[in-house]
This record gives structure tokens, sequence and C-alpha cells, in this order.
């Protein structure tokens, strides 16, 4: 049992002891209240810059799965290629564990992949902190000390982002550009299960020339505003009418893009339990979500509408254009952890995209 | 959707399978309709509930939940809406044969919540089966059959070991695995007598089980509030597993793909409100099957409310209106809605409470059907601290999961291959004795993730068994806490003391932390007051105030002698503290109360009623003083040790307390007082003890200290008995006097419940019991005003009484047990804290008397009762509720120790309506035709003789065992023989029962219950509780019966409610 520190930019230091890599770490501390799904959280590209806090206490319990690619070599057990996370904090680590798809332990795989981790912390006192004076910088010190890190100086997307143009599932009837700034594995499984072709380009890519017949924009990290490029290239879309769709960062990005504004929130929403309501209707959605920064909805131009709405606090969730088939969510559809409540917005997507294409 | 009057169904007497938790839903659900300006009329004959006190429905009917009387009900309320779900099974299946008798159509009374044709789609396995089938989702293979031939095919078809299940039972009666065709054939015909419908399907042992408790409403919002994992792996029973929530060993895919299962099959089903649907899922695949959907509020749920703090039954109550998810508020957070599944951040873990050494006979064996009578709830940020935690809250003398010195198991592996109730101790045997995780789990298919916790807890057992508190340094320590070791744990294994123990953790200023519980994993600031202690943390969530306050410990766990009465008592102490001006305290730890939902005090300490966890709160909390006279035996043993800490104990001194507890210093009050008590000595030697009962006579009554529900009290008839219940009665009360007494055979016994304040008697009331003494008080029939009870005897009782108020100077409440025969009176025991009639005598006086004790503890201005029990012109008959029907083997007979799992209690202008209406909803169903009579001895027969006649003459056939049935044709009385079982001829009585024939059994046994065991007339009492069949074995009970069957018919039994009386 390796003693080990959590050090957050107040000053407030908790000890703990290590596990994972022995290896230092800095980054924004954030909490995720999900209960279930650490080997999804942990390589969603979204965390990147993150150290992130687990507040349920057990973790570990069913280790690590071993890769699962499918036909199209999206790999169904993780939601990228890596570990995303720069930090884990939890109060109870599981030595042990048992699952009949286990590969390895959770420590190991963080070893492996070189991200810290650091448990017996009381992460609910931790989480009150972060929740009444907002999401703040911090480092586990293991061995050597390290300077803190503020990742939201930089643009992250950058750094997530595929290098160059992958396309999953040639040759079919509908084509959907999927603009990855970060993008998850299952969003793109999610497509290509209902039989479209996937055009995924990097976040800066020029895609106005792409031959597609929708278009999505993906989730991501970090804050909105540091993709210029993308929010001008969307822009430029939104006057060719094809669809559009986004999920979480593709919401805030075609807010900005539609001219409207957005803002960082306290500690944001990273939970698996959101309520989100259908504006105008009695429907209410538990949703999975992670992000930081939000879309303002009194800043949504006068040809845009809220979708949806977070029951616990109001912020927005989703904006649509009142006439045209633009549209996004701030949620997490493909789920992955979470709820699976609100896939169906795959299915719709594509039956606006087939309609557009007639 | 408007409706005005809505009536609301209760689940009648506890009993194993259907317990407190009913309480819990129904009150919750009268309070969301008030909340709506709703008239509410409740039918619960259950009289020790919170649900049927005052200031809750507007009208309370203490009848029957039976079609019959329901309808009546309706018939005179005209209510135009009807609540099915909150009264467990009972409601239910009363419900739906309303439904279909066409009683609800034709009054216009509207079925609020799921539609009576989805709850009927859940309890009919065929219809379930084919509605999930439609959409996709799978059950396992399985038929469901109506005669034994159709069983047989089935089960060959499917492959042996099959699983049967009988269709509309409740806790899976009639339920179990079967491995051949010999034991199907008559398992077959067992569960098709209970039911007219059973089920036989593929089993699925060692399959992981799951549950998921599902929200609905009428505009398709559909969320999981609650996931549950059972650490017993499928083919035990749900309530007779341990859960945990949330799962543990589910990844995001299971987790997920289950949600989403349920929704889909919640929403297929047309579910409106809450249910519960269980799972199998396989542990080495993706496979899953769909066990069951429970369309109504469950055991289950109100584990799930507690467990995660989100009002289930209250909002189920709400959807069932017509409200919408979004439109009701989290009333945790107060800020966010109820549309939201709740995040955890701890772990919960529940046990059954079994109590089966209770019972002569049972098997220990648990399975697909309960046995257990209760269960605790534990909360921790580790699963090894919540486990241990649990095992303390039990109150079975474990100290934890290891460090105990009462189990030893002489068969380890059967033990684990074949669990009893002491499974998870024999886990932590085999891990200590050396045996491997993999081994253990291929014996019990136990996840080893609930394994490899347990090996942590019994490797830091190792590290520091026989060494000494010098050993154990701070981080140790911390780990040691840490992972649920309480400190009088680790003073046993460490040899020291608990003083010791605590004096190092202050030394080293170990303290728990207090945690709320907020739905949100601290994502949103609550308001709530739910709280728990752990070591797992350094900061407590909430602040302490000066302001006055009182602490209230709990009950605990619903076990034999101690269940919702005492929780009824603490509810009603805690809100009169409130309501005087004190900010309360509740500590208890059993999620099927009243007293522990978040709405009844202002801080609810949701952990273990010990030593320990109180002098925490006292530290923390710092409360004007603590009561312990409400919730029964568990607070009440804390007296002297929180006296000795200097933590003020309310009420009656814990010297006094003392001075009545420990029976041989009570005795001995009693000879100073010159009070009359049967003649007494205390056991110093074995050779005292045989002198002492050869002297007074045989036989005699053997009597451990501080103890409840006559736990290992015994009458011995001879020598031999003696000294083998000496050694029982002296290992259960250790560090406490047993007392031998001589046994007054056909005594009358009476009680006063009673209230005083600094000596002076406030409010009293004597009830009278029907059967003879010889019968525990707790499952006795009680008579409240006493009917045949002289007034010198009442005067006199009462002088007694006063006596003993001053001289332990009395403040709250207490209760007196008295034998009476022959003009004289003599005292059998005094306790000095509320005692299970309280909410009876209450109700029936309409006077609170626990609200009076309250004011009294508290030191309020008090008046003396007005009220007298001679002003009361209508009686009231408190009858207990027996569970012997799920107990197999176990004989159904009543004794010096309690069996009786719950109780009911009615109104009536005279004894025998009270008695009737107290009868039927006890289930039983009156006899139309065919009696079995069954006794032993000439005497008895004899003097029951004129109750058969009276039988007789109203036209019943009597069935007789030759002996009886020679006896009574000596006398002129016709009787039809029976063949005893064993004499394998017909007529059999065994044919008989079997067929349905027989009614009623009335059989009286020898007193000497020793061999007992092996004779008929238990083997006709075992099969009359095998197949449903009320039985009468004790005289006085046989007379009233006899009485009211003469006196009374049906129509007789007035349809009033508690205001009409």
């Amino acid at each position: 049992m390796k003693k080990t520190r959590l050090i957050l930019e107040d000053g407030t230091s908790y000890e703990g002891y290590s596990f994972g890599s022995k290896q230092s770490t800095s980054g924004e501390v954030v909490f995720n209240t999900g209960m279930v799904g650490y080997p999804e959280s942990l390589t969603d590209p979204s965390y990147k810059g993150q150290i992130l806090i687990l507040t349920y206490p057990l973790i570990g319990n069913y280790g690590v799965p071993k890769n699962d690619f499918d036909k199209h070599g999206i790999d169904k057990n993780f939601e990228s290629d890596k570990i995303h996370v720069s930090g884990l904090i939890i109060s109870d680590y599981s030595k042990e564990q048992s699952h009949w798809k286990c590969e390895k332990s959770l420590s190991k795989w963080m070893e492996e992949e070189g991200v810290p981790g650091i448990y017996g912390i009381d992460t609910r006192a931790l989480t009150k902190k972060i929740r009444e004076k907002g999401v703040m910088l911090g480092k586990i010190v293991v061995d050597k000390d390290v300077k803190l890190y503020d990742p939201n100086q930089k643009n992250l997307v950058s750094t997530v982002s595929c290098p160059k143009k992958i396309v999953y599932n040639h040759g079919k009837k509908l084509k959907i550009l999927l603009v990855d700034c970060g993008v998850k594995n299952h969003i793109i499984w999610n497509f290509v299960k209902r039989d479209v072709t996937v055009i995924r380009v990097p976040w800066d890519h020029n895609f106005l020339d792409e031959d597609y017949d929708g278009l999505f924009i993906s989730n991501g990290p970090g804050d909105p505003k540091m993709c210029k490029e993308t929010i001008a290239n969307i822009k430029q879309a939104l006057k060719k009418k094809k669809p559009v769709w986004g999920i979480c960062l593709g919401n805030q990005l075609l807010a900005l893009a539609s001219g409207a504004d957005t803002y960082k929130l306290k500690y944001g929403h990273r939970a698996q339990n959101q309520p989100c309501i259908d504006v105008g209707t009695n429907r209410c959605y538990i949703t999975s979500q992670n992000h930081g920064f939000a879309v303002d909805e009194k800043k949504l131009k006068k040809d845009w509408k809220p979708w949806f709405r977070n029951a616990n606090d109001g912020t927005n969730e989703g904006i649509r254009h009142k006439t045209k088939p633009f549209f996004s969510v701030q949620f997490h559809p493909e789920a992955m952890p979470g709820p699976k409540d609100t896939e169906f917005l795959f299915d719709k997507f594509l039956e606006v995209v087939k309609e557009h294409k007639k | 959707m408007k409706v005005n009057k809505v009536i609301i169904l209760g689940s009648g007497a506890l009993k194993i399978g259907e317990a407190g938790e009913f309480d819990y839903s129904g009150s919750q659900a009268i309070k969301a309709l008030k909340e709506e300006r709703i008239k509410t009329v409740l039918v619960n004959p259950n009289i020790a509930t919170v649900q049927t006190s005052k200031g809750l429905a507007d009208k309370v009917y203490f009848l029957p939940v039976t079609p019959y009387f329901v309808e009546k009900i309706i018939k005179k309320e005209k209510p135009d809406g009807i609540l099915l779900s909150f009264g467990g099974q009972t409601a239910l299946n009363c419900g739906v044969e309303l439904y279909k008798k066409g009683v609800l159509k034709k009054n216009n009374v509207k079925v609020l919540g799921t539609p009576v044709e989805s709850i009927i789609a859940t309890e009919d396995r065929e219809i379930f089966v084919k509605k999930l089938d439609e959409v996709g989702l799978l059950t396992p293979k399985s038929k469901a059959v109506k005669a034994v031939s159709d069983a047989l095919k089935t089960a060959k078809k499917i492959g042996y070991p099959v699983m049967i299940r009988s269709a509309y039972a409740l806790g899976g009666l009639g339920s179990g695995v079967v491995k051949d065709e010999k034991h199907m054939k008559d398992a077959v015909s067992k569960a098709l007598s209970a039911s007219p419908q059973i089920l036989v399907e593929e089993y699925l042992g060692g399959w992981k089980e799951v549950e998921y408790e599902v929200v609905r409403d009428r505009a398709d919002n559909c969320i999981t509030v609650c996931n549950m994992e059972n650490f017993d792996p499928l083919g035990i029973h749900t309530g007779e597993s341990i859960v945990v929530a949330p799962s543990q060993t589910l990844n995001n895919h299971e987790y997920h793909k289950l949600r989403k299962i349920s929704i889909n099959a919640i929403r297929h089903l047309g579910i409106v409100g809450e249910c519960n649907i269980q799972y199998a899922l396989d542990p080495d695949s993706d496979e899953y099957r769909i066990i069951e959907v429970n369309a109504r509020l469950s055991r289950s749920s109100a584990l799930a409310s507690k467990a995660t703090g989100y009002p289930l039954a209250f909002v189920a109550a709400k959807l069932a209106l017509g409200k919408l998810l979004t439109q009701i508020k989290n009333s945790i957070t107060k800020k966010t809605m109820a549309c939201f599944e709740p995040a955890l951040d701890y772990v919960v873990v529940k046990i059954p409470r079994w109590d089966l050494k209770k019972f002569k006979g049972v098997s220990k064996r648990i399975g697909s059907g309960m046995k257990s009578v209760g269960e605790v709830m534990s909360i921790g940020r580790k699963f090894e601290e919540a486990l241990q935690k649990a095992i303390r809250m039990l109150g079975i003398g474990a100290i934890g999961l290891v460090a105990n010195g009462n189990y030893s198991f002489k068969n380890l592996d059967e033990e684990l291959k074949r669990p009893t109730d002491e499974r998870v101790f024999a886990v932590a045997r085999a891990i200590e004795k050396g045996y491997s995780v993999d081994k253990i789990f291929d014996m019990t298919k136990i996840d080893k993730w609930f394994l490899y916790k347990i090996k942590n807890i019994v490797e830091l057992k190792k590290e520091i068994n026989g060494k000494n508190l010098g050993y154990i340094k701070k981080e140790l320590m911390i780990d040691l806490k840490q992972k649920g070791f309480s400190d009088e744990q680790i003073s046993v294994l460490a040899n020291s003391t608990e003083e010791n123990v605590r004096k190092k953790r202050n030394i080293y200023k170990i303290h728990p932390v207090v945690k709320q519980i907020d739905t949100l994993a601290a994502e949103y600031p609550a308001k709530t007051n739910y709280l728990y202690l752990t070591f797992n943390g350094n900061e407590d969530d909430v602040k302490f105030d000066n302001r006055k306050s009182v602490a209230v410990l709990g009950g605990g766990p619903y076990r034999i002698g101690s269940s919702v009465e005492f929780d009824w008592c603490c509810v009603s102490s805690v809100l009169t503290a409130k309501k005087v001006g004190y900010k309360t305290i509740m500590i208890n730890f059993n999620p099927e109360t009243v007293s522990t939902d978040y709405d009844i005090c202002d801080r609810l300490y949701f952990d273990e009623l010990s030593f320990e966890s109180v002098y925490e709160i006292n530290r923390k909390e710092k409360p004007n003083g603590f009561i312990i006279s409400m919730g029964g035996q568990i607070p009440n043993n804390l007296a002297l040790p929180m006296e000795k800490e200097g933590i003020n104990v309310l009420g009656t001194s814990p010297k006094s307390i003392d001075n009545a507890e420990d029976r041989y210093k009570f005795s001995k009050l009693l000879d100073e007082l010159e009070i009359d008590q049967p003649e007494w000595k205390e056991l110093k030697s074995l050779t005292e003890a045989k002198s002492f009962a050869k002297k007074v006579g045989y036989p005699v009554l053997i009597r451990p200290s501080y103890v409840l529900s006559g736990s290992a009290m015994n009458v011995a008839s001879d020598e031999e008995d003696l000294v083998n219940y000496l050694k029982q009665a002296s290992d259960v009360s250790k560090k406490h006097p047993v007392v031998i007494t001589k046994f007054l055979l056909g005594a009358k016994e009476i009680e006063i419940d009673a209230v005083a304040k600094n000596g002076e008697l406030l409010a009293y009331a004597i009830s009278e019991h029907i059967e003879n003494a010889g019968v525990h008080s707790g499952d006795a029939t009680l008579v409240f005003p006493p009917q045949k009870t002289y007034l010198e005897t009442i005067r006199r009782i009462k002088t007694i009484t006063k006596q003993l108020t001053r001289k332990l100077k009395i403040t709250g409440p207490f209760n007196i047990q008295f034998l009476a025969k022959n003009n004289e009176i003599k005292i059998i025991e005094l306790n000095l804290r509320a005692s299970r009639s309280f909410p009876f005598v209450s109700k029936i006086l309409k006077l609170d008397m626990i609200e009076l004790a309250t004011k009294a503890i508290l030191n309020e201005k008090v008046h003396k009762a007005k009220k007298s029990i001679f002003e009361i012109d209508y009686v009231g008959v408190k009858m207990s509720q027996f569970s012997f029907t799920r107990l197999a083997g176990a004989d159904p007979i009543t004794g010096v120790e309690m069996a009786s799992t719950g109780e009911v209690g009615c109104f009536g202008d005279d004894v025998e309506e009270a008695y009737l209406k107290s009868l039927i909803s006890t289930g039983v169903k009156l006899p139309e035709k065919n009696i079995l009579v069954s006794i032993s001895g000439d005497e008895n027969r004899y003097e029951i003789i004129d109750s058969i006649k009276k039988l007789k003459e109203q036209g019943f056939d009597i069935f007789a065992t030759q002996n009886t049935h020679n006896f009574y044709n000596m006398y002129g009385i016709k009787t039809k023989k029976l063949h005893k079982i064993h004499e394998k001829k017909e007529p059999n009585i065994l044919t008989y029962m079997k067929k349905g024939k027989i009614e009623l059994v009335i059989s009286i046994p020898r007193l000497n219950l020793k061999d007992e065991a092996k004779s008929d007339t238990y083997l006709i009492r075992r099969l009359a509780a095998d197949y449903s069949i009320h039985i009468v074995n004790n005289i006085q009970l046989i007379k009233i019966l006899t009485d009211s069957l003469t006196n009374k018919n049906m129509e007789d039994l007035e349809i009033l409610n508690w205001d009409d009386y």
C-alpha cells in the first residue's frame, strides 16, 4: 500500500493509496455519479485532461475486459483505443475482481496505460467541495511532484481527433459525414449498425466538398470555442440545408455556429441519471452525460429553439432549428456508459436524412 | 381523472412473506392522497400498524381484507377509487377477486394505478410468458399445469431438476426445486392444494439473481429507481437472500441491458405506478431470463426506498392518481424532481432475519420458499463494512462476520452446498479453514467478488487474532474500523474489553463520520435528514446544533416477539416529542418500518442500535437524552451500559429497569413488597434446581433474564427436561441470572399496560387472555376490556401496579403480567418499557398511551387519563397470526416460547363478534361442514364435550380418530371415524385432508410434548398446516370458537369503522 496525495488548486490535500501507474499527474478535477462503466468512462475522449472522481465508492469490481472488435474494427468494450482521463480518484478499490469478461485488473490496465489512481479518499466530501466551489485543478502526486496543469488553455479536441479520414461500412445508400472532435466508439457503432456509411474526418477537416447525406458533429473535450475551424465549417454547412445532428460538444458547436453562445458550468454534468425533458411535452428521458460547458439558451437566435432541457437545473440539453433539419443534443444517446433511453435519436436522425435525400 | 374518495386495502397481520413493509407503503400512500385532498378509507385489521393510527386515513375499518368485507365497505362508503397495490399479495388478491366478481364495476369504483388486466398478466404465468414473448423478452422455459399428471409430463420434457412455483402466492409459498419424479408427485399435489395452478420450469440454479424497481406514469415516462443483486445465487428466494444495492458484479452492459429490458417489459405490461422485476443472469454469458414481475409495492420496493432514499410508495400513489413523474418533487433534495434515477455513493446490504430456533422440528435449510420473519439493512462505503454491520444488526448474538463463539459446523461442506440460515458464517469459516475462493465458489456459486471481500475480513481477523491491544497501531485500527469491525469484535480478538478498544480509538481520534443519503451522490445540495455512520470518510455531511433534542431508539429487525407494534410506539413517541418542541433523532435500521421514513423525525440515523453507535451519535448530536422504552428489548438492554457511560437515559431509571429485568432481583423485590408470585428459585446449581422442582412439583418454568418473546423459556415436565432447558437458558442469558418458577396449570393470565410519571400511575389498560397461562402472551388471544375477570381481581391488580409504580419510580410505559387462579393473583413479569399490546389497547381505548408516556418521559405537563375501561361499551380482540404453513416440519403448536409472526385486532359489540372478525382476519375460512377432532386424554375430551355437541347440533359433520371417536360415541355424539395416517387404511385422515374435505382441525396434544414430534397428532397438525387448514389446539379457544360459530353468523359481523365505536 503506497501512500499517495491528492492536492487541489486551493491548497487542500488528501491522503490516499496508489493504484495503477506510479507516475504523478495533473489536470482538471471533475466527478461522475454513474455507478457502473469505468472502462467506458476512462476511454471517453471527452475526459481528456481531466482527473476523474467516481462518486460510487466500490470500483474495479469486474476488472477490465479485453478488446472486442466488430467487423468494422470498432471496439465494443471501450470508447476509444486508450484511457483518456489523466487520473482516477476513488474511495475503495477492489483488488480482486470477478467477471466472465474480465481480462485484467483495473490497476494493471491503468499501469499499462500510464494512468495513476488514488483510493482511500472521502470522495463524497471531495465531490461536495467541487460542487460548492466549482471544478478546480488538482494533481495526484505519487512520487515526483508535478506542476498544476490547466487543460482548458489548450485545444484538447486537436489531441483526440483522428489524424485522417476513415470510412466505415463502404457503399451504403446513406452517407453520414462524422466530424471527429473526440468521437466515442459507440456513436460510430450506432451508425454502422443502422446500415449507413460513416465518413469520419478530423475536427478541422474542410468537409464541405465531401459527398454526404447528413452531417454529424461528435462529442469531445474542453471549451467549444477552441474549435474555431469546426465552427466555421458548420456555419457553411448550415447554408447547405443538409441535415445536421450533434451530440455533446456537437451541440455546443452547432449552437456557436448558429450564432448563440456557450458558457462553462460550475461543475458540469457527469452522470447516468440526468433527466431531460422534451420541451413542450410531458416526456422525460434519463440520459447519460459528460460535459462541462453548456449552450446559453437565452442567446439562441430567433430561428432556433430549445429541444431538451435538464429537469434538475433547467440548463439546455438540446436545440433545434425551427424549420430546417438541424438539431443537436447535449446528452449521449449512445450511452456507454449509461441508459439507452434516447438511442432512438439515431433512427430519428437517419429518417430525416433519408427523407431529405428524396 | 378526478377522484374524491379512495379505499386502500392493507395487508393484514404480519406473516412470513408479507410483513412490515406494507405498513410503510400504505402509510406513504395515505400521505400522498391526503396531500391531494382526497378522502381515504383504509381497510386493515392490523391494529399495531402506523397506517391505522389517528391522523392518517379519514376512516379506518379494522376488518378482514377479504372480498366479502371489502364489498360491504364499498357499498357503505361509496368510494370512487381503490388502491390495490399497497397491501401486498393479500390486497392484490382481494382486489382481483372483487374485479372478477364485477363488484368494482357495479359500484363504480375505479382501480387506480396499474389496471387489473395488467396485474392478472403478471400473476398468471401463462399470460405473463406470452406477453413478454410478444416483445421478444425471455422467461424460463416453463409450463403452467393444473394436474399432477401434466406436471410430471412437463418436468420430463424440461428435464430434472425442475422448479415448481405456484401462481398467486406470496413469498414463494409452495415453490421448490424438485430433483426427480418421485419427489415431484408429492410436491405438486401440495402446491396444487394451495393454488389452482402451478408452474413447472427450467432450473437456473447458480445464476445471478438481480432485481430492478421500476416506476412508470400514464404518459409513459418510465424509470428504474434501484437495482439490487442477490449475494446468494438463484435457487434461494430473494426474501431469503442477502441482497446488495446497487448491484456489484454487473458491468455497464449488463446493468443497462437489464434496465432497458425492465422498461420494455413494464411498458408492454401497462403498469402505472411501481413494480419489481426479477432476473436470472448467467454468470458465464450474456444470457438472462425474467423470473417475475410484481405489479405492486413489495418487500423489495420497501428495501429499494430505504436503500436509495427515493419514496417509491409515495410516488406510486401519486402516479396512481394520474400525476406525472415530471410533476412530482424529489422530496429528498426538495430541489430536483421525481423523474430521475438515484445515484448511490454507498453500498447497502440487506440480510434476512430468521427465527428458526423458535420452532420445533423445522428444517433450517433455506431455499425457494420464504422462512425469514424480518430483515435488516446496513449502509457503508465498503462492502466489508456494510456486511459486518448488517450481521450485528440481526441481533442473533453475532458480533460481526468473524470472532463469534457460537458458530461451528459439523459438516462445513454440506453447509456450503446446502445452505441454512447460517450460510454466510459458513463461508467465513471455510476461508478461515483455508478453502480457496474457487473451491467455495464451486460449492456455493456465490460470486467470487463477494467471497474475496469476505476473505478480506477473515484476513484482517487473522492479523489481530490472539494479539493484544498494543499490537493495534493507528493504521491497523483504521483498517479494522473501515472494514466494519466493532469495538467489541476487536476486543474479543485482541484479548481486551470493548471499553479499552473505545479508549484506544479515542486516543487515535478514530471516529465514524455522518454521511447523508441524498439520492444524487452529492451532485446537488440536499436537505435530507437521512443519515448513516461510516468509518470510510473524513468529513461529516451535517452540522450539529444546540437545539433541544431527544433521540428515540428503534426496535431493530422484525422477529418473533418484536415487530410492527414497537415501530408504532417509536413513531408515536417521535411525533409526540416533535409536537412538544424537540428536535427528534431516530435510530433504527429496519427497512420495513415507518420509523425509518425520512419524514417522521428531524434526523434519521439508519444505523446500528449498539452501544458503540449510540455512543458515537451521542458524541456528535449531544441530545438532551435518549428514549429507550419504545423499541422493545434491544434498546431496553442498552439502559445500563448507557448510564454507566454517562449518556442520559430518559424515563424510568436504568437501575429500576435492571430490578425488573433481572429475574433474581425482581423476584426478591416482589418478596420484599409481599406481592405474590409463583414459587421461585434462582439457578445456582443443578442439584438445587432439581430439588426445588421436586419440592414444588413439575411442571416448572425456566426463565432467563433480559429476553423478549420467551426466548429459551421452557416448561420442564420432568428432570430430563430440566437439565436440557437449563443449559439452553444459561446459554442465552450468560450475563444474567436464570430463575425457575412453579408452572401453574389452569390459571388465567391478565396483563396491564400502563403509563406513569415519577411513580404516579397516569393511565392503564387491563386485558385478559382467552387461553390459560402457558401460552406465551405474544401468542395468546387478548380481550380488552376484560369480560371474564372479576372486579375484585381488577382492583387488586391496580393496587399492586400502583405499589410497583411507586417503588420503582416508574416514568413512561410499562407492562405487567399476572396469573389469576382461585381468587389469587400472582405476578409473572414486569417490563419497564412499551409492550406489544400498547397499540392495541391505545386504539381500543382511543387514548394514545405512548403519546402520554412520551410526554411523561419528557417531563411535560400530563394529566391522569379520564378514560376508564368501564366506559367502553364494545370489545376488542387481539389475535395472533401464525406462519406455520411456511415452516415445513415445524409443529404448529403454541407454548411458553412465542411462535406467532403477527397479529390483528378487531372491534365488536361483544367478544364473539370481535373474535370472529379477528379469526377471519388471520386468513381463516370459517368451516361450513367438516371438522376433524383428535384429542389426547379423556379429561380433555370431556372438557370440550359441550363444544362438540354444539357443533354437531349446528349441523357440522364431526370426524374423529379412533379413541376420540369411541369416547364421543359413548356419550351419544355421532362422529365418523377416520383412520390415522400410519394405519394406511381408508377412510384416512391424509386422504381427507389432501382432498380438502376437512375445514377445521381440533387437536389437543398431551401436555408433555417431548414425544410429540413423532406422534400421530403431530402429523395431523402438520398436515393441517401444509394444507392451510385452520387448527385449534387449546381448550379455551375451542370453547370460544364453538360459542361464536353457534351464536353468530356472517351477517352479525357489523361493518363499522373505528369512529363508529
